[in-house]
């Protein structure tokens, strides 16, 4: 395999309509998929935001009462842009699914009595991730009247993009390739054709597949296999967002950076090394400013640098293995405050300064 | 306000009446590691151990000696040579598929399971259904506790749960699957003819008219028949299936589980770690206590944030930056170990009678069982 090329900065995607963001757990991809969408809302785009593991993160992250079933506007964005959220639901999307394409409302009522929903929706392999990802589709398709898409001409949509905060790295490749899985066990009719479509579109290039992980080894490591195994699915792959990078800008010392990167604005502080600095000279240092701490606070403070500097040398070693993936690099900085809704007004303008926007 | 019980993990790993240890949390909050360390710690205090993990990661899995996923139990090495002699630990990673096939190959007869394992309904529904893999680690729990029943082999079994998509997916699975078994709509599908062809009450025949008429144009005649030869194969082993899920939940009930719920100090993780909490009581499971991982170490906290910031203004205007970037350093600590506490404590007013401990976070990853080791010692207190 020839070597990677290194990686460039994000270039707005400008052409892609579904963002499908994945990540491991606890990496915050529901912050990052927010907060992209309040972005893409920020350029007065419509954006549906859309949830499917019945987290109702969606509702945390915006403060807003949980979702129903049913589309609902959750902020608005400049220039006339708003933020539409929906949680997903098997359930419901398999009764609007049978309304819309078989005019089954009774039939609806009965198959639900019989547990066939329920069949279908917890048990049936693939069918839960198909319903699931039909229903996004089929916002995808939906223009401002209410019709549907035919053909391929984008005119009136109801959205201009589409955020998907998708199953977490280890359950994306199977999530997405679920057209193809229920194409192999129906072979025939419907739902082979209605996954056959789906198909096309998440493999098309109006979409991408986005990763968030942590400088750490294990989201790295799982990064790089969901980014291979996407791959080789032929799914569209977008940006690597490293999410929660420790290195803050207030520590001034920078470590030695190359072209690379400055190519991907990225950079690496670290605090200048308190090595040669002895507890007795900081002790000095401190009182000298009016500190005067109990013994041994000196020792404490050395060691809570050397810890952070560690932790420092470890992002930069994980940086370098997500740099030979070639996907452009976006990165957020880790907020000491955590994450609330200002949090996500905040990281959507770093994810648009990063080029993850148009 | 009452304070806070600690929950003491070295008692509960001391007490021989401690059987079965189920670490449950959402996902990436360290649950694997967090069952590993125990049941390290465990072994290493005398006491013979297997570790169920159910997805670790590479170097986690490569530190226990796990290099390959083969569904068999296979012994540590590198205990301490402190340790406490006669404790051991085996430790092993679930294969959900071949977990699924041996329970097929133990409840029919060959020709039937023959029919079973090639049938491409059954195969997908092994390797993909929402809810198998919760099953699935019930299934070996269950196994595993019968050997150390039998044989004498384990005396503790410590298992890490699927990272669940909602809170407590694997106490739901078995019982998911159980009502399906039983429900009607698996005997309409196994035999819709005879169901419907049968006389009965005039509108269930309507129903299950229309039903089979849904199925098959929704389906497609070929997949319903998929589906008909695969819950006509296993027929035969629902009996077994449904007792042995009833059978791991009741051992669930017992004295002698625990459930430990792992969190981290994140707003979303301490939430699930709440619902984790008051489902487990809800439904009369024997709970510990919260683990909360990867905690900001607050050393110097009589230096505040904002005083640290001050001074390393002034240290860096008086030509002193080493000094100031250590006091940087500690004021955005300060502030993260500051909010860590703050969620810790939110948590422990919502639920004032469960005992927590909180765990300082590792600079550094762990990929060996000294990683492990000392994981369990910070676990301890």
């Amino acid at each position: 395999m020839p070597p990677a090329p290194p990686p460039a900065r994000a270039d707005g995607f400008a052409g892609v309509r579904l963002h499908i963001v994945t990540g491991k757990g606890g990496t915050g991809k529901t912050t990052v998929a927010a907060a992209l969408a309040v972005a893409l809302a920020n350029q007065g785009k419509r954006v549906l935001l859309a949830e499917v593991e019945g987290r109702q993160g969606i509702s945390q992250t915006f403060d807003v009462p949980p979702l129903p079933t049913t589309e609902t506007r959750v902020a608005g964005g400049a220039n006339g842009g708003e933020v539409v959220g929906l949680a997903v639901d098997a359930k419901a999307a398999l009764l609007e699914y049978l309304q819309l394409f078989y005019k089954l409302g009774r039939a609806g009522g009965v198959l639900e009595k019989f547990g066939a929903i329920d069949f279908a929706t917890t048990i049936a392999p693939g069918v839960r991730d198909l319903l699931l990802i039909g229903r996004i589709y089929e916002a995808s398709r939906r223009r401002l009247d209410n019709k549907h898409l035919r053909g391929s001409a984008p005119e009136d949509l109801a959205y201009d993009a589409i955020v998907l905060d998708a199953p977490p790295t280890g359950r994306i490749p199977r999530f997405l390739s679920v057209g193809e899985e229920v194409a192999d066990l129906a072979r025939m009719g419907p739902i082979h054709s209605q996954a056959g479509s789906i198909t096309e579109v998440l493999h098309s290039g109006a979409t991408r597949v986005h990763v968030v992980t942590l400088l750490e080894e294990m989201p790295v490591q799982e990064t790089i296999d969901a980014v291979a195994e996407l791959r080789e699915m032929g799914m569209p792959v977008g940006a690597v967002v490293i999410n929660q990078v420790r290195a803050w800008e207030e520590f001034e010392v920078a470590a030695d950076l190359d072209e690379n990167d400055r190519a991907t604005g990225f950079t690496i502080h670290r605090p200048a090394l308190a090595d040669p600095l002895s507890p007795t000279e900081l002790a000095e240092d401190l009182r000298s400013v009016g500190l005067d701490l109990p013994t041994g606070t000196a020792e404490a403070l050395l060691a809570q640098v050397r810890d952070h500097t560690e932790r420092v040398d470890l992002e930069v070693e994980q940086l370098a293995v997500l740099k030979d993936l070639g996907q452009p690099l976006v990165s957020v900085p880790f907020l000491v405050d955590g994450v609330d809704l200002n949090a996500v007004t905040e990281i959507a303008q770093i994810l648009t300064s990063e080029g993850m926007v148009p | 306000m009452a304070r806070t019980p600690r929950l003491d993990l070295d008692a509960l790993l001391a007490d021989r009446h401690t059987r079965i240890v189920v670490c449950c949390g959402s996902g990436g909050v360290g649950k694997t590691t967090t069952a590993a360390a125990l049941a390290l710690r465990a072994a290493e205090q005398g006491r013979k151990v297997v570790v169920l993990t159910i997805d670790p990661a590479r170097r986690l899995a490569q530190s226990l000696g796990l290099t390959e996923l083969d569904n068999v139990p296979r012994p540590v090495a590198g205990l301490a040579d402190a340790a406490v002699p006669g404790g051991h630990l085996d430790a092993m990673m679930l294969d959900m598929k071949r977990t699924f096939d041996e329970v097929v190959l133990a409840h029919s007869t060959p020709e039937a399971a023959e029919q079973i394992l090639a049938n491409p309904f059954y195969q997908a529904v092994s390797s993909s259904f929402a809810g198998t893999q919760e099953y699935m680690a019930m299934e070996k729990l269950g196994q595993l506790r019968a050997r150390a029943d039998r044989e004498g082999t384990w005396d503790l079994i410590v298992v890490d749960t699927p990272p669940s998509r909602s809170a407590l997916d694997f106490l739901d699975a078995p019982k998911r699957l159980g009502s399906f078994l039983d429900g009607r709509f698996i005997r309409l599908i196994a035999a819709p003819a005879r169901a419907g062809g049968r006389a009965g009450l005039k509108f269930l025949n309507v129903g299950i008219g229309l039903v089979s008429k849904t199925l098959t144009t929704v389906l497609g005649g070929e997949m319903l028949r998929d589906v008909q030869t695969f819950v006509n194969a296993l027929d035969t082993m629902f009996g077994g299936f449904r007792e042995r899920a009833d059978l791991t939940y009741a051992l669930l009930k017992q004295g002698g589980t625990a459930f430990v719920v792992v969190a981290a100090p994140e707003r979303d993780a301490l939430r699930e770690a709440g619902y984790f909490v008051s489902r487990l009581q809800a439904e009369g499971m024997p709970l510990a206590g919260v683990v909360v991982n990867r905690m900001q170490p607050a050393p110097a906290p009589g230096l505040t944030a904002a005083r640290a910031r001050a001074a390393a203004e002034q240290l860096a205007e008086a030509g002193r930056p080493k000094a100031a970037a250590a006091l940087t350093v500690h004021a955005a600590m300060a502030d993260v170990a500051a909010r860590h506490r703050n969620l810790v404590r939110r948590f422990t007013a919502g639920h004032p009678a469960i005992p927590v401990v909180e765990v300082a976070s590792l600079a550094q990853d762990v990929h060996d069982v000294d990683g492990l080791r000392e994981v369990g010692r910070r676990l301890a207190g």
